[in-house]
């Protein structure tokens, strides 16, 4: 696992070969990508719209999307993600699996600076892993570090890292941000990581842009690293601009008052498709790692009958809800994993539309009877159910729309219920105090879902919210989680899809696709499943398209 | 006169507590906890122990009238806690970073409201039912009827797309850093020129009809009737005798908005993009960032007793009748 080192002139010609443009010549257009090819350039500035406002700049003491996205320009991990979410060496030049999975050496470029000019080295890798691990340390990812049973600094370029047992997300835990011992040491100790200048005016780590200015609620600075140990960033400065209404932003692309934002459906769809703004900018399409669903109460006796549940998976129009939600941009979802990674296995069970099957189903649950209203009866009691989905979701609101429609041909009655979302979160979800919900779920690389899934994991905090419970599940999630072999993981998870598939402890509907669009003038973009910012230190703009000469 | 002020002031304090217990109680009942992350979806990453320690970081495990308690003694050292968002950051430092630019936005507001309001005010009424009357009142309704963000959409279109005369959105372009000093400050004066209008837009419309049916009101006096056969010119009957009665109710009315000057408006402020104290009560509301929410109530009630305190003596000193009266009613 050893990424040759290019010399530093070379690399700008290997993006070239690589973006499938042999020649210069500016106008060449690249059947692969749409790409218009350019002479890379240092210089110019890109300014991306974000919806919501960062909450720090130590990613690791966070947890929204927005502080993430910027944290992953200042910050690096031993390992990262490739375009097709493969773990890399980032930070780390390699790294060797005892036979056993319980040991993980890492040997650490010894090129790397921080910020300040200090080396990255060993220390600060060990500094991360007590950071991580500290109880006083606000961080959602300690989890990851619990199976640890050591780290150290052999050297001032190799750690070691010894588990307690397997552990499958070892390495992809690795990814962690890592933070500079000399500046952190003090605030970490005491618990005052958030507290930290680091956090707010004064962030140092070892990744492509430095931060030059943060004003809250308006705009995030970034300047490129000149130092970077995988070379300078061709764009010289980014701005992070904070606008809350997608109209806004939409008005921004159109008087090019931003170079890339994320669009809505809606907007993608129909109203971006103008030669004017083809010309301007270029649309991407990727499936997002984001699955929504039709969570259904297992402590139900209704739900907790399967027919039931596979009924409802039938008698839901997936390529009509993601017309109708999504104007067809999404993909059907057919179990928790996203299709085109490693995890997904695209030999499940599906569930094609089919109202006659549905009622055959409800039928063998003894759903027979119907009353004058045309709603099914059992036991004297009509099929109702109470359907709630989050407030500001409009997306939650049309699904939960289009499935009160469905169901109503099957004789089900459907309410819906729009609450707001922390007070949802808090009085239905944890209580357990609901029927049926609309809700998402974001997905990590690694297909380790034994949070979601396990019977163990039903108490009010934790996030088996419908109350799964199936003993093979819980022996396939075990089991897929303590190797750190992928072959044999691949194995679990695909019976385990399987399983959910036959299952259905929860109607999954669609990924939804993510929609940048970047202005045209910046290239070296290369659409792949991960999405667009994995190489976002290759992009650049030809020398006379640059828009803004300052920087 | 000063005691009577002095008086009020050391009653509004039990009135103060009072507000703020309740407050604090209010925003506790509201389901939901600050610890949770926002946004409608979860990440399958669990952060039950995180949950916890923060918990117990902002002291929300303790009973409620104890939560309270610190608080209170907190505030009364002018300590308005730090801010439960991840930034952690003091209260009073997050209020002062977005108060300066709400505050010049609804001074900037308020004055061109004031400076236009009055003058349509007093020529719809003294020329009642003419066409200028009748125009306004057109204008009025359509006022009162256009939705901020529809207008804010539609200028930014025009002026911002079509016919690129001004920025769409946010505060300061993002090269500013590197213009001339004047030519930021034409920057920034050029962002604030569309929120300024479509804030302005909605409140002249109201103040304009509290003018007219205030002048309406008076001109219709006696002592108005009495200026006129005395032989006064039309324009002193209207611009010194009717004008200054007719203005007391504006004086209350100005008074009363005065807290509204550091309250945000949060249509306006999401759909321009400016980072002022609406969008962060708003944010601090749907993160049940509790410090953040009450911070800033303290500082609305405080600025709204002020406000009505200062109205009343203003009021007092510019119309006699009501000092007379008070002192009567002292006696």
């Amino acid at each position: 696992m050893r990424r040759a080192d290019l010399p530093r002139l070379l690399a700008p010609l290997l993006l070239l070969v690589a973006a499938g443009c042999g020649g210069e010549a500016d106008s060449a257009v690249d059947p692969g990508t749409g790409q218009l090819a350019g002479k890379p350039a240092y210089g110019d500035t890109y300014i991306e719209a974000l919806q919501g406002n960062i909450s720090g700049l130590i990613p690791n003491v966070l947890s929204d999307g927005p502080s993430f996205e910027v944290g992953s320009l200042i910050y690096n991990g031993l390992v990262k993600h490739d375009k097709d979410v493969n773990l890399v060496p980032e930070l780390a030049e390699s790294w060797q699996f005892s036979r056993d999975c319980l040991d993980l050496t890492f040997k650490l470029r010894r090129d790397v600076r921080w910020h300040d000019n200090q080396p990255f080295t060993a220390d600060d890798v060990v500094f991360t892993y007590d950071t991580m691990v500290n109880p006083k340390t606000p961080t959602a990812y300690a989890g990851d570090f619990k199976p640890v049973a050591s780290v150290t600094a052999v050297d001032p370029y190799t750690i070691h890292v010894h588990y307690k047992h397997p552990h499958a997300r070892a390495l992809q835990s690795w990814g962690i941000w890592m933070l500079p011992k000399h500046l952190l040491q003090k605030p970490m100790l005491e618990g005052k990581l958030r507290e930290s200048p680091q956090n707010r005016t004064a962030p140092v780590g070892t990744g492509p842009y430095k931060l030059k200015e943060w004003r809250s609620g308006e705009k995030v600075v970034l300047i490129a690293n000149p130092d970077y140990f995988e070379g300078r960033p061709y764009i010289s400065r980014v701005v992070y601009r904070i606008i809350p209404s997608s109209a806004t932003t939409f008005l921004e692309l159109k008087a090019k008052g931003v170079d890339g934002a994320k669009l809505t459906a809606l907007q993608f769809k129909r109203q971006t498709e103008y030669p004017a703004f083809r010309k301007a900018y270029t649309k991407y399409q990727y499936a997002a790692n984001v699955y929504v669903y039709l969570g259904l109460n297992l402590r139900d006796p209704r739900f907790a009958d399967r027919r039931v549940r596979q009924a409802f998976a039938h008698a839901i129009n997936k390529r009509e809800l993601i017309e109708g939600v999504r104007l067809g941009l999404a993909r059907e979802a057919t179990g928790p994993y996203k299709p085109g990674t490693w995890p997904y296995n695209p030999n499940v069970k599906t569930y094609p539309y089919d109202v006659k099957k549905a009622r055959a189903l409800l039928a063998e649950a003894g759903w027979t009877e119907m009353n004058p209203d045309g709603v099914l009866v059992k036991n004297g009691q009509p099929f109702k159910i109470e359907l709630l989905s989050a407030q500001g979701s409009d997306e939650g609101r049309k699904v939960a729309e289009i499935i009160q429609a469905a169901f109503k041909d099957l004789g089900v009655q459907v309410e819906i219920r729009v609450i707001e979302w922390a007070a949802l979160l808090k009085e239905y979800i944890k209580k357990r105090n609901f029927e049926a919900v609309i809700l998402a779920w974001g997905i990590t690389p690694d297909p380790d879902q034994f949070d979601i899934w396990h019977s163990s994991k039903t108490s009010p905090d934790e996030l088996n919210r419908i109350g799964y419970a199936n003993p093979e599940v819980d022996d396939l999630l075990e089991k897929g989680r303590s190797t750190c072999i992928e072959a044999e993981r691949k194995k679990y998870y695909d019976r385990l899809q399987e399983v959910l598939a036959e299952d259905q402890p929860i109607v999954f509907l669609y990924f939804r696709d993510g929609l940048p669009v970047v202005s045209s003038r910046v290239r070296g973009i290369m659409p792949a499943p991960i999405g667009i910012m994995y190489n976002f230190n290759e992009w650049f703009v030809p020398r006379q398209l640059h828009r803004y000469t300052a920087g | 006169m000063l005691g009577y002020a002095l008086r009020r002031l050391v009653l509004a304090i039990p009135l103060l507590i009072g507000i703020t217990f309740v407050s604090f109680l209010v925003i506790h009942l509201a389901p939901g906890e600050p610890v949770e992350t926002t946004g409608g979806e979860s990440s399958t990453q669990s952060d039950r122990e995180l949950r916890q320690r923060l918990t117990e970081i902002y002291g929300l495990d303790k009973p409620l009238h104890v939560q309270y308690w610190n608080w209170l003694t907190r505030l009364v050292r002018l300590d308005f806690g730090r801010s439960f968002s991840p930034d952690a950051r003091p209260v009073l430092q997050k209020i002062g970073e977005r108060m300066p630019v709400t505050l010049l936005l609804n001074i900037a507001e308020m004055i061109i409201i004031v400076a236009f309001a009055i003058p349509i005010g007093v020529l719809s009424a003294t020329r009642q039912y003419s066409k200028f009357d009748k125009v306004t009142t057109v204008f009025v309704f359509v006022g009162f009827a256009t939705p901020d963000f529809w207008l804010a959409l539609m200028l930014m279109i025009l002026f911002g797309v079509q016919l690129g005369w001004l920025p769409i959105s946010g505060l300061r372009s993002p090269t500013s850093e590197y213009l001339s000093f004047w030519r930021q400050q034409w920057d920034f004066v050029g962002h604030l020129l569309l929120p300024i209008l479509v804030a302005t837009f909605g409140g002249l419309a109201g103040f304009s009809r509290y003018m007219r049916q205030s002048m309406l009101e008076v001109v219709r006096q006696d002592y108005i009737q009495s200026a006129r056969a005395k032989g006064l010119a039309e324009s002193v009957v209207i611009g010194k005798h009717a004008l200054r009665n007719a203005l007391l109710p504006i004086v209350t009315v100005l008074g009363l908005s005065l807290p509204g000057l550091i309250g945000g408006s949060v249509i306006v402020e999401s759909i321009f993009a400016i980072p002022g104290m609406g969008q962060l009560m708003v944010q601090a509301v749907f993160e049940r960032d509790y410090p953040v929410i009450m911070g800033n109530l303290v500082i609305v009630a405080t600025l709204t007793l002020v406000a009505n305190l200062l109205a009343d003596l203003t009021y007092s000193l510019v119309d006699p009748r009501i000092r007379v009266s008070a002192r009567r009613a002292r006696r």
